[in-house]
C-alpha cells in the first residue's frame, strides 16, 4: 500500500542544504561551558532576548497559568473550550497588542480575527481560502525558506518570485512586480494574490510606504489578494517606523472597497513575544467570507485554550504589554548594533536594518567566484570550519550570491561576539586560500549543490 | 444534505478558492444546527429551567474533579523541582517531534487504557492539535484527491469535514445495520470496496473508530481481525480512531489494533495507523491534544513535518507529561472515569427503558445509540427529521439524528449522557418520558 503523491514528493522541503547545517549543529552544538568549539546556532530566527520580562510578570501574575480567574478554578472551562471562534478575552487582548505595535494607528476588530496554531498554519490556511491547487501567488524574493512548504505543500499552490536585488537595497519595484506577473501568465498560471512579508525575513527591512503603495495599486489593477506577513512588527527597533499595510488602506480612503476585502493580515507570538512553542497565530480579514472559511478551518489547528487564557491575561495587561514592546525593541536595537559593529570591524557589511532578529550579511566578496557553487562551498566552510550555522541566501531563493542570513537574537552576548571573533579568525588565517581555492568539478559536488538548490528549511521545526 | 455553492459577490475581481466557498466542511447538517438552537436557549438548572438541554455534544464532563485535585497538588511542586523545563525552554520548544517527556506519557497512558496488555513506543507518536488534525493529516498522507477511504456507516459527522474538505478525498461508506448490531461484516466491507471501483474511486484504506461513535461500542476482536484481512488483502491502509479507548466501560471489553497487530508479530502492521486523543476521555478538547501512532516510519515521517501545521502548545504538552506520567494517578483516573461512565450509561439506557425506547446495547463512549423508529410515522430519512425537529422544538433536548451521521436506517439517534449533572440528566430523561407519553396517548386516539 502506497502513500499519497504530497507524501512522497520533495514539496515539503526539508532534503535541504539544512539538512547539513542543523545536523552539524545538532552534532555538535556550542555551550559555553561544556562545549566551547561547538557549532553556534545562527540560523535559528528566535527571539531570546526579552524573557526575564515574561517571566517576572508570571511571577507576579500566577493566576493566568494556573487556570486561576481572580482566585478561582476555571480549568474546567478552559479544559471544555474549544470553540472556534476563540477566547474572546484573547482575541480582544490580540487585537489591542497588535494596534499598540502599530502605534494605535490601526484599529482592529476581534470578530476578524481568526487563531491558529501559529502563523505556519495561519499562511497555510489562507492560500486554502484564496487559491485553487495549479494557481500562483507572487512573493519577493529573498524570502523565508518555509514558504516552499506552508504556501505549496498540501495546496498545490506554485510560487512565482518578484525579484528583488542589492542594486536597490531589495525594494519592490512596479515594473519588478508586473514581470512577475507576466512570468506566471507565460507559464499558464493564474495569480491569485501577492503574499509579502513586512518587516521582511530575512532582510530585517520594514516595507517603504511608496512599496506598500505599489502593492495596493497593483492588487487593485490586477483584482488579486495582498498577503501581508507582518509577525516581525513587534521587532522594529529603528526608524522608520512600522507602517501596516492597513494603514496605508485607511489613509488613501480604501474602506468600503473590493480593494479592501482582498488584504489580510497573518500575525504571531513567536517573533514579538519569543512564543514558538505555544503556537499562536492568526489571520485577520476584512472579507466576512475569508474570516468564515478560515474560521472552519482553524478546527485543523487551533489554539489549546489553556495558552490562549495565559495570553489574553498577559497581553491584556496594560502595565506590562507596552512596556514589554518598548524594552524588547531597545534590546533588539543594541544587538543588531552589536553584530553589525563586530562584522563591519572585519570587513563584512550588512544591509541597513531596522527590524527583525536577523542581519542580512554581504559575504560577496568571500566568494571565489559569483556563482551559488561558491556560495555553498563557503556556506560549508563557514558551518564545519568556523562552526557557524547561518542561512546562505540561495535557501531564501535569492538572486545573487553571497548572502546570508545571520541570527543574533537567540544566543547571549557572550555567544555572538565569539562568533564574531571565530569569523575574524577565520578570514585572517584562510584570506589567502581561499583566493587561490581549487573549484573542483566532481560530480559528486555537483549532486550535492543540486540537492541542496532544491531546498527549503529545516530538519528539525525551528522556523524563519 | 444537499451541497450548495454560496454565491459570489458580483463585485468581487477575484473569487475565493472553492474549498473556501463550498459545503464540504459540512457544517450546514442537522448535526450542528441543533447545537444552534441550544446556543439560543440553553439550559439551566435555576435560571432557565425550560431551556434546551444540550444531549449532542460528546464530552466528557464526569471526572473533572479528579483532574483538578491533581493539579492542584502538583502546579507548583514540577517545576521547582526541576522535573519540568523552565520557562524559556518550554516557550521556545516548537520541535515537530513533540516534547519526548510528552510522547513518554502518552505512551504509557495507551498501555495502561489497553490494561497493559501492548506497549507504545514514544518514537513511533506525532503530535497534532486533536484527533480532528490527526484524521485529516493521514488522510493527506494516505490518499491522494479523488481516492475514497471506506468508513463504516453510522459514522461520526464530523468525518466529512476532517477527511473531505481540503483533501480532496471521497468517503465510501461500509453499511452496517441494526441486524447484526451494526457490526461490520465482510461483506459489507466487499460491497463498499465494489461500491468504489464502480465510481472509478481508488480506494487507499479503511478507517475505523474503535470503540464506535456513535454507537457507544466497542468492535470485537474478531472483526478487527477480518477488517485487518480486508485491508491486506486489498493492499489499503488501516485507520484505527481509538479516541474512546479510555472510556470503554470495562478495560477487557476493549480490543485495540494494537493488540491484534501484537498477536499477528507484526506481520501486518506497516498500514496501520492508530488516532489518539484526550478530548473524550479526560475531557479536555480545549487544550487540543491528539496524536497519530504509525507502525509505518514514512508515514511517521511524513506525519510530522506536516504536523508543522498543527503542533500542540508546547506549555500544553508539559503539563500532560507530568500528569500523565504519574502512573498512580492515571491508574486511578481511569478507573473512576470507567466506573462513572458506567453508571451514567445504567441511569440513561434504564431511564429511556421506563419510557420504553431500547438502545443498542453499548459498553463505551459517552452517549447511547437510541431506537426511535417505532416513534416514527414512516421509516423515512424525512420523518426521522421531523421527529428530531419535534424534539428540539417541544421536548427541548439536542440529540443527533442518525441521518447526520450516515446511518442507513432511519429512526435512530445518538443521544449524549456524560456532558452534563445526574440531575440534568433526570430532568431530560423525564422529559422523554413524558413525550412518549403524549405521543402514545395521541396515538391511541
Amino acid at each position: 500500500m502506497t502513500l499519497s503523491k504530497k507524501a512522497t514528493c520533495n514539496s515539503h522541503g526539508q532534503d535541504s542544504s539544512y539538512f547539513l547545517g542543523w545536523e552539524e549543529y545538532e552534532k555538535n552544538p556550542y555551550d559555553q561551558l561544556h562545549n566551547p568549539n561547538g557549532i553556534i546556532q545562527m540560523g535559528l530566527a528566535e527571539n531570546q532576548l526579552s524573557f526575564d520580562l515574561l517571566e517576572s510578570w508570571l511571577a507576579e501574575n500566577p493566576d493566568a497559568a494556573s487556570f486561576k480567574r481572580d482566585g478561582q478554578s476555571i480549568f474546567r472551562e478552559l479544559a471544555l473550550f474549544q470553540d472556534y471562534h476563540g477566547l474572546p478575552a484573547f482575541k480582544n487582548a490580540m487585537v489591542k497588542f497588535m494596534s499598540e505595535i502599530r502605534g494605535n494607528k490601526v484599529k482592529f476588530n476581534p470578530n476578524k480575527l481568526v487563531l491558529t496554531a501559529g502563523a505556519t498554519s495561519a499562511n497555510e490556511t489562507l492560500i486554502f481560502c484564496l487559491a485553487e491547487p495549479g494557481e500562483a501567488v507572487l512573493l519577493p524574493t529573498p524570502y523565508y525558506p518555509g514558504f516552499d512548504r506552508d504556501l505549496k505543500w498540501r495546496t498545490g499552490v506554485e510560487i512565482v518570485p518578484i525579484h528583488c536585488t542589492s542594486s536597490n537595497g531589495y525594494r519592490i519595484t512596479g515594473p519588478a512586480l508586473e514581470e512577475a506577473y507576466q512570468t506566471a501568465q507565460k507559464r499558464n498560471l493564474k495569480v491569485k494574490g501577492v503574499l509579502v512579508t513586512n518587516p521582511s525575513n530575512p532582510l530585517g527591512i520594514t516595507l517603504t510606504r511608496n512599496e506598500l503603495n505599489l502593492l495596493v495599486d497593483f492588487i487593485d489593477a490586477k483584482g488579486i489578494h495582498l498577503i501581508s506577513d507582518e509577525i516581525y512588527s513587534g521587532t522594529v527597533f529603528d526608524s522608520p517606523s512600522f507602517v501596516s499595510i492597513m494603514e496605508v488602506l485607511v489613509n488613501r480612503n480604501y474602506m468600503n472597497t473590493d480593494v479592501w476585502d482582498r488584504v489580510h493580515i497573518v500575525y504571531s507570538l513567536s517573533k514579538d513575544l519569543g512564543l514558538p512553542g505555544f503556537r499562536v497565530g492568526a489571520i485577520y480579514s476584512n472579507d466576512d467570507m475569508v474570516v468564515a472559511a478560515a474560521t472552519k478551518m482553524s478546527s485543523f489547528g487551533l489554539v489549546s485554550s489553556q495558552t490562549q487564557y495565559l495570553l489574553s491575561a498577559m497581553l491584556s495587561d496594560d502595565k506590562f504589554a507596552p512596556n514589554y514592546v518598548v524594552e524588547n525593541q531597545k534590546r533588539l536595537k543594541s544587538r543588531h548594533a552589536m553584530l553589525v559593529r563586530g562584522l563591519k570591524s572585519i570587513g563584512i557589511s550588512c544591509l541597513k536594518s531596522n527590524a527583525g532578529l536577523f542581519c542580512w550579511v554581504d559575504m560577496r566578496h568571500l566568494l571565489a567566484a559569483n556563482t551559488f557553487e561558491a556560495e555553498i562551498d563557503l556556506w560549508k566552510k563557514i558551518v564545519y570550519e568556523v562552526g557557524l550555522n547561518i542561512s546562505p541566501g540561495s535557501s531564501c531563493h535569492c538572486d545573487e550570491p553571497g548572502w546570508f542570513r545571520v541570527c543574533f537574537a537567540n544566543m547571549s552576548e557572550d555567544t555572538l561576539n565569539q562568533a564574531v571573533q571565530r569569523m575574524k579568525a577565520f578570514l585572517e588565517a584562510g584570506r589567502s586560500v581561499e583566493a587561490g581555492q581549487n573549484q573542483s568539478k566532481s560530480s559528486r559536488r555537483k549532486s550535492f549543490t543540486k540537492w541542496v538548490f532544491r531546498l527549503s528549511f529545516q530538519d528539525r521545526d525551528r522556523e524563519r | 444534505m444537499a451541497i450548495k455553492s454560496l454565491e459570489q459577490p458580483s463585485s468581487a475581481a477575484v473569487s475565493l478558492s472553492k474549498i473556501a466557498v463550498s459545503d464540504t466542511h459540512g457544517e450546514d447538517s442537522p448535526y450542528f444546527a441543533g447545537w444552534k438552537a441550544y446556543d439560543e436557549n440553553p439550559y439551566d438548572e435555576s435560571s432557565n429551567p425550560s431551556g434546551v438541554i444540550q444531549m449532542g455534544l460528546a464530552e466528557n464532563q464526569v471526572s473533572f474533579d479528579l483532574l483538578e485535585k491533581y493539579l492542584e497538588k502538583n502546579s507548583s511542586d514540577a517545576i521547582s523541582s526541576g522535573r519540568v523545563s523552565s520557562f524559556r525552554e518550554n516557550a521556545l520548544f516548537q520541535d515537530y517531534h513533540g516534547l519526548l517527556s510528552f510522547r513518554e506519557a502518552m505512551a504509557s497512558f495507551m498501555g495502561q487504557i489497553r490494561g497493559g496488555r501492548v506497549k507504545f513506543d514514544s518514537e513511533r507518536f506525532v503530535i497534532t492539535a486533536g484527533a480532528t488534525a490527526a484524521n485529516e493529516l493521514l488522510t493527506f498522507i494516505l490518499a491522494d484527491p479523488g481516492d475514497a477511504l471506506l468508513v463504516p456507516t453510522p459514522y461520526y459527522p464530523g468525518f466529512d469535514r476532517d477527511l473531505r474538505w481540503r483533501t480532496g478525498v471521497n468517503i465510501v461508506p461500509i453499511h452496517c445495520d441494526s441486524s447484526n448490531g451494526f457490526e461490520i461484516t465482510p461483506a459489507a466491507l466487499d460491497s463498499a470496496y465494489s461500491d468504489a471501483e464502480s465510481r472509478g474511486l481508488r480506494v487507499r484504506g479503511v478507517l475505523i473508530t474503535n470503540p464506535s461513535n456513535p454507537l457507544g461500542a466497542t468492535v470485537k476482536r474478531a472483526v478487527l481481525e477480518h477488517v485487518l484481512d480486508f485491508s491486506v488483502r486489498k493492499n489499503i491502509h488501516l485507520v484505527s480512531d481509538e479516541i474512546y479507548s479510555g472510556s470503554a466501560f470495562s478495560d477487557r471489553e476493549f480490543v485495540s489494533i494494537a493488540e491484534v497487530l501484537d498477536a499477528r508479530g507484526h506481520r501486518d502492521s506497516e498500514r496501520c495507523h492508530i488516532v489518539y486523543s484526550l478530548s473524550k476521555d479526560l475531557g479536555l478538547p480545549g487544550f487540543r491534544v491528539g496524536t497519530i501512532y504509525s507502525y509505518n516510519d514514512a508515514v511517521v515521517t511524513t506525519a510530522r513535518r506536516m504536523s508543522s501545521f498543527t503542533l500542540i502548545s508546547s506549555q500544553t504538552q508539559q503539563l500532560l507529561a507530568t500528569m500523565l506520567s504519574d502512573e498512580e494517578f492515571t491508574e486511578g483516573y481511569i478507573e473512576t472515569n470507567r466506573e462513572r461512565l458506567r453508571r451514567r450509561y445504567r441511569m440513561i439506557v434504564d431511564g429511556l427503558g421506563q419510557a420504553g425506547i431500547e438502545c443498542l446495547k453499548g459498553n463505551a463512549g459517552l452517549f447511547c445509540w437510541m431506537n426511535l423508529s417505532p416513534l416514527l410515522k414512516e421509516e423515512t430519512v424525512e420523518e426521522e427529521l421531523a421527529l428530531w425537529e419535534c424534539i428540539l422544538r417541544e421536548v427541548r433536548l439536542n440529540i443527533s439524528p442518525g441521518v447526520s451521521c450516515h446511518c442507513a436506517e432511519p429512526g435512530w439517534f445518538r443521544i449524549c449522557f456524560a456532558n452534563m449533572s445526574e440531575q440534568t440528566l433526570q430532568v431530560a430523561l423525564a422529559r422523554i418520558h413524558d413525550y412518549v407519553e403524549r405521543m402514545r396517548e395521541n396515538g391511541d386516539k
